[in-house]
C-alpha cells in the first residue's frame, strides 16, 4: 500500500510541479530542488511578535506546498534556554525568533546559522543588520522589531514645577545631551522636591547605549570597561544626578510599578514597547505623554530577529519564510496585530505606522514619534560575550549606591574587581 | 566425622539456592540502574566538566586541571553565598522545627473536621513557588510593600528589606517557611499519632499536665520522625534556588550578593556568564558541602537514636 502510494505521489509531484513551473513562467530559476514538494515549517516565537493565523495563512496561500506550525513560548527566557541547549544539535525550529539580548551569545555560535540573502541586507535599519552581522560579514539575523526610545513624561507633574506640558515643547525643553537632560531635571526638583526620573540603572543604560563600544574590544574582543572613560564618565554623571533626582526606584521591581502610577518620578526613558508596560501598569493615571526627543540623539532598547538553523532540514524554504516575514508589508501587519515596531527602513515610512496614535499617552502619534527616534539612532553598541555579565554587575554597583550601601567609589572598585574576575 | 552421603543438588534446587541468593538484588536493581543512568552519570559527566572550560553548545573543551575549583573559591562571592545559604538555612528551619511540632502537637488533639484542618495546613505547599514569591514581594516591598506600610503606619521605620542582608533573609526565610511548615506538620502528625495513646491515659492516672506530656512523651517518640525531617530540610535549605531567585526582578541575588545562595550563584555562572565548566566546579562544591553536611547529621541521628533505643 504504502509502496503504490509513493509510487503514485511521485509523478503527481512532478506533474504539479511542471504545471506551477509553466503557469508561473519561469520562477523555477532560482529555486534549487524541488520547491513544490509539500513541507513542513516550523517557526518558534515568543512572547508576541504578531503572527497571527491569518498572517501565516497569507504565506500558505501563495504557497500551497508549505504548511507552518507556530510555537509560541511563553517567554523570552524559556526561548532563551531552548534555543542554546538544541543549536547546533537537533530540535530547532527552521525558523527560530531571537531577542537582541541573546545576540552576544548567538554571535558566538554564528556559524552554525544560515546567512541572510546579501541582497536583502538594505532592507534594514543599518544599525539593525550591523549588530548582527558577525566577523565574516555574514548577516544571521532577519531582523523584525527595534525599540527606539523617546522620553515619556507626566504632563501634570510638569505643569505643576512650572515646566512646559506640551509635548512638542517639552521635546524642545529637553533638546540636548545629557548634562542638559539632568539640568532639567534639578529645575523640576528644585520646584517640587520630587525625583525627575526612575532610577539610576535605567538612565545609565540610554547613555552606555550610544557608546560604541563600552566593554569590549569590537576588534580584539578585550575587555576595556573599568579602563573605558566614556564609561566611567557615564557612571559618575548618572551617579551625581541621581543623588538628588532619582526615585532610586530599580526597573521592574514592585515599587517601580506602583511609582509609575503614584507620580514618584516625573520622567523615564521610553522604547515603544514601554508605553504598554506603562499604560497597563498605570491605568487609571491621566498625563503620561511621550515627547519626541531623547538625549544626545537616538537609543534603541530591544527587539528580535528571526534565524534559520544552518542544519535544519528545509533551509531554504525556511529562509524564504523568514524573508517574508520580515518583509515591511509583513511587519506592518505585525505592528498592528502586536505593536510589533518595524525595523525595516520602508516600513518606518508606513501609513499605517505613521498615523498610529495611542489613546492613553493623550493621543500622542507614537507611530510618528518613534518612527523619527528610530532613524535618529546612529550608533549600534558592540555587545561582545563578555557584555551581560558586565553590563549586570554594572547595573549592581548602581544599585549598591542608590541603595546607600556602598558610596560611589567603593562601588566602582568592587565592579571593576568584579569586571577582572570575569575572565 | 562421619561422612553421610553427598546429598544431591538437581537443578532445580541450584535454581532456588540462585534464587534466594539473587532476587532481591534483581527486584531492587531497577533502581539502582535508573540512579546509574539518570544520577551517577551526570554526577561523573559534571565532574569531567568541571576540569574543563567547555563550551556547552558545541560539546567540547580544553582541559584546564583545578583552575575552575580554585576560581571559585578564590571568589568573594562564593563565601557570601555560603554565609547567605546557611544562614536563610537556619532563619528557616529553626522556626519551621518549632511550629511543625506545635501545630502537629495542635492537630492531633480531638478536633472537629479533623481531615478539614489537617489538609489545611498542606495548603500553603500546594501553592507554586513561584505564585508564593510574587505574594511576598509585594509584602516585601522597600517603599510601597505592605509590611512597610504598616510599619510606617504605627510610626516605625521601614526596614530595607531588599539592601540589608540579614533583613533578605529573613524574608526568603518567611517565604520557606510558609511552603513547608505544613508539609513537616504532616509528618510529625503521623509520628505523633504513632504513639501509643495508653502512655497517654497512664500520665493522666499519675496526673501529669498537658505540657508535662508534650515533653515527656511526645517529644522523646518524635525523635526518629524530627532526625528525619531535620535531614530533608538540610538537604532542601543547602540547594535553596526559587525563593532566592524570584525575590527581586533580576533573580541575581542582589546588588551586593545580599541573598545570593550557592545554587543561586551555580546557575547565575551557568545561564548567565555561560560558562558551565566553572557551574560544574561549583556543583560539585555544593555537592560536598551537602555530603560534609549530612554526614554531621547522620552522626548526630545515630547517637541521638541509640539513647531512644536504650529508654525502650
Amino acid at each position: 500500500m504504502k509502496l503504490t502510494a509513493r509510487r503514485f505521489a511521485i509523478p503527481v509531484a512532478a506533474a504539479v510541479a511542471a504545471a506551477s513551473l509553466v503557469l508561473t513562467g519561469c520562477s523555477g530559476g532560482n529555486a534549487p530542488s524541488d520547491p513544490n514538494a509539500p513541507i513542513t515549517l516550523t517557526v518558534a516565537t515568543f512572547n508576541d511578535f504578531g503572527y497571527t493565523d491569518a498572517l501565516l495563512k497569507e504565506y500558505t496561500a501563495s504557497h500551497p506546498n508549505v504548511k507552518i506550525v507556530h510555537n509560541r513560548a511563553a517567554t523570552s527566557n524559556e526561548a532563551r534556554e531552548n534555543y542554546f541547549q538544541k543549536i547546533g544539535k537537533s530540535g530547532l525550529a527552521d525558523v527560530e525568533a531571537i531577542e537582541v539580548d541573546w545576540l552576544p551569545e548567538v554571535m558566538k555560535y554564528s556559524d552554525l546559522l544560515a546567512p541572510v540573502d546579501a541582497k536583502l541586507k538594505d532592507r534594514w535599519l543599518d544599525w539593525k543588520s550591523a549588530a548582527a552581522t558577525d566577523k565574516d560579514g555574514n548577516l544571521i539575523g532577519y531582523g523584525t522589531d527595534i525599540g527606539p526610545e523617546g522620553v515619556c513624561y507626566r504632563s501634570d507633574l510638569f505643569a505643576a514645577a512650572g515646566l512646559p506640558t506640551d509635548r512638542e515643547a517639552v521635546a524642545k525643553l529637553l533638546q540636548g545631551d545629557w548634562d542638559h537632560y539632568f539640568e532639567v531635571g534639578a529645575k523640576y526638583t528644585a520646584a517640587t522636591g520630587k525625583p525627575f526620573f526612575d532610577s539610576a540603572g535605567g538612565t545609565y543604560q540610554g547613555i552606555v547605549n550610544q557608546i560604541e563600544a563600552a566593554y569590549e574590544d569590537p576588534k580584539s574582543g578585550e575587555v576595556i570597561a573599568t579602563t573605558n572613560a566614556d564609561v566611567k564618565t557615564a557612571y559618575d554623571k548618572v551617579l551625581k544626578a541621581s543623588k538628588t533626582q532619582s526615585a532610586h526606584l530599580s526597573q521592574w521591581s514592585p515599587d517601580w510599578m506602583k511609582g509609575l502610577s503614584n507620580g514618584s518620578f516625573a520622567t523615564m526613558l521610553c522604547p515603544g514597547w514601554m508605553l504598554g508596560v506603562i499604560s497597563g501598569n498605570a491605568k487609571g493615571v491621566k498625563g503620561w505623554d511621550i515627547a519626541n526627543v531623547f538625549p544626545n540623539g537616538g537609543g534603541n532598547w530591544g527587539g528580535s530577529y528571526l534565524t534559520v538553523p544552518k542544519n535544519g532540514k528545509n533551509v531554504k524554504a525556511a529562509q524564504e519564510l523568514a524573508d517574508w516575514l520580515t518583509d515591511p508589508a509583513q511587519q506592518i501587519k505585525a505592528f498592528s496585530n502586536a505593536g510589533t515596531f518595524p525595523s525595516q527602513q520602508k516600513g518606518l515610512a508606513d501609513k499605517t505606522l505613521l498615523g498610529a496614535t495611542d489613546k492613553y499617552f493623550n493621543n500622542a502619534p507614537v507611530g510618528k514619534i518613534l518612527s523619527e527616534r528610530a532613524k535618529a539612532v546612529t550608533v549600534a553598541p558592540f555587545k561582545g560575550q563578555r557584555y551581560f555579565p558586565i553590563n549586570d554587575a554594572m547595573q549592581k554597583a548602581l544599585t549598591r549606591v542608590e541603595e546607600r550601601t556602598q558610596d560611589a567609589e567603593t562601588s566602582w572598585k568592587q565592579w571593576t574587581d568584579e569586571v577582572t574576575a570575569l575572565k | 566425622m562421619t561422612t553421610a552421603t553427598p546429598r544431591r543438588f538437581g537443578f532445580g534446587a541450584r535454581l532456588s539456592r540462585w534464587d534466594l541468593k539473587l532476587s532481591p538484588y534483581l527486584y531492587i536493581s531497577p533502581f539502582f540502574l535508573l540512579f546509574l543512568v539518570v544520577g551517577l552519570f551526570p554526577i561523573a559527566y559534571t565532574a569531567v566538566i568541571s576540569f574543563m572550560d567547555w563550551d556547552q553548545v558545541r560539546g567540547k573543551g580544553t582541559w584546564i586541571g583545578f583552575d575552575q575549583y580554585a576560581y571559585v573559591l578564590g571568589q568573594p562571592k562564593f563565601w557570601i553565598a555560603l554565609r547567605n545559604t546557611f544562614s536563610i538555612f537556619l532563619l528557616s528551619s529553626v522556626p519551621q522545627m518549632v511550629f511543625a511540632v506545635f501545630l502537629a502537637a495542635l492537630l492531633d488533639q480531638n478536633l472537629r473536621a479533623k481531615t478539614f484542618w489537617r489538609m489545611g495546613v498542606l495548603l500553603p505547599y500546594v501553592v507554586a513557588p513561584v505564585a508564593v514569591a510574587l505574594i511576598f514581594s509585594n509584602l516585601f516591598g522597600d517603599r510601597y510593600g505592605l509590611v512597610n506600610t504598616a510599619l510606617q503606619g504605627i510610626g516605625l521605620e521601614p526596614i530595607p528589606w531588599h539592601t540589608n542582608a540579614f533583613a533578605s533573609h529573613i524574608a526568603i526565610a518567611t517565604m520557606v517557611n510558609f511552603r513547608w511548615t505544613g508539609y513537616n506538620t504532616l509528618i510529625l502528625l503521623a509520628a505523633m499519632q504513632a504513639i501509643p495513646r495508653d502512655y497517654y491515659e497512664a500520665a493522666t492516672v499519675d496526673g501529669a499536665g498537658r505540657f508535662r506530656q508534650f515533653f515527656a512523651i511526645t517529644l522523646p517518640s518524635l525523635r526518629p520522625t524530627l532526625i528525619f525531617v531535620v535531614i530533608t530540610s538540610t538537604i532542601g535549605g543547602l540547594q535553596i534556588f526559587d525563593e532566592p531567585r524570584m525575590y527581586d526582578q533580576y533573580g541575581t541575588g542582589g546588588s551586593n550578593s545580599q541573598w545570593l545562595t550557592i545554587s543561586l550563584y551555580l546557575y547565575n555562572i551557568g545561564w548567565g556568564e555561560w560558562n558551565f565548566g566553572r557551574a560544574a566546579a561549583l556543583a560539585w562544591l555544593l555537592f560536598l558541602i551537602v555530603l560534609v553536611i549530612g554526614a554531621i547529621n547522620m552522626l548526630i541521628t545515630r547517637a541521638l537514636v541509640r539513647t531512644d533505643g536504650d529508654q525502650r
